[in-house]
């Protein structure tokens, strides 16, 4: 029981770092800062999902997890060479 | 000036492999748990698709040697085959079985002709996917 409330605080930390790095998705001055705080929510998206697997006795999110992570690299990525360069896939010609 | 991402190209030479093999045990995963052809498809496409970013269109062309497009075509194929065969022998369409079968290294282990199926979502889906980001990519 006392397990499981902490799980619970431990997931209403993880939302309120979501909504401060939304704070920063939606006031960040450059295009980069939007980048970093997008980045930084697929990180505590994973561990949020991590506590409510343990909150479910479930191991059939941990894929999901991978994926995530994953999923976000490829992400931050493609941001940055679009920031950088102004193409995403770059060819010559 | 030539740019020079080092870093990009190392760390791609390194997650390429484990997002390769992360797809493949998904989509071998899929039946008993959480996979499967569409998921481990849509994975593959995203190694694929972090190969074409770090390394330019023209050298992954010339190292992967696969029409996308046709890869597609195989795949709707494979998976409208795969129910034709339970037609032909008197079955209903997309007639799926399986069976035990004595494996070398794995020992017993049970095959069914969904993961043929399957074969075909996954080719379908890689296809899709990476001729749409291809084809979105070519801006101008």
């Amino acid at each position: 029981m006392i397990f499981d409330t902490m799980m619970v605080i431990a997931l209403c930390i993880l939302m309120l770092a979501i909504l401060a790095n939304l704070y920063r998705v939606v006031k960040g001055p450059s295009g980069a800062d939007r980048v970093q705080a997008l980045d930084t929510i697929g990180i505590n998206l994973i561990a949020s999902i991590g506590v409510f697997s343990v909150l479910l006795h479930t191991h059939a999110f941990f894929d999901l997890i991978l994926l995530i992570g994953i999923l976000s690299f490829i992400g931050t990525v493609a941001f940055a060479r679009f920031i950088e360069r102004g193409v995403v896939i770059e060819r010559k010609r | 000036m030539k740019p020079n991402n080092v870093i990009l190209k190392t760390v791609t030479r390194v997650a390429v492999v484990i997002i390769f093999t992360f797809s493949i045990y998904l989509f071998l995963n899929g039946h008993h748990q959480p996979g499967g052809g569409f998921i481990g498809g849509l994975s593959t496409a995203a190694a694929i698709v972090l190969l074409y970013l770090s390394f330019g269109i023209e050298k992954v062309r010339e190292n992967i040697r696969i029409d996308f497009k046709k890869l597609a075509a195989i795949g709707v194929l494979i998976a409208v085959g795969t129910g034709m065969a339970g037609a032909v022998f008197g079955k209903p369409f997309l007639f799926q079985i399986f069976g035990h079968v004595d494996l070398p290294i794995f020992g017993d282990t049970e095959l069914a002709s969904a993961m043929i199926f399957d074969t075909g979502v996954a080719l379908a889906v890689i296809g899709t996917a990476v001729v749409i980001i291809l084809g979105i990519s070519e801006d101008r």
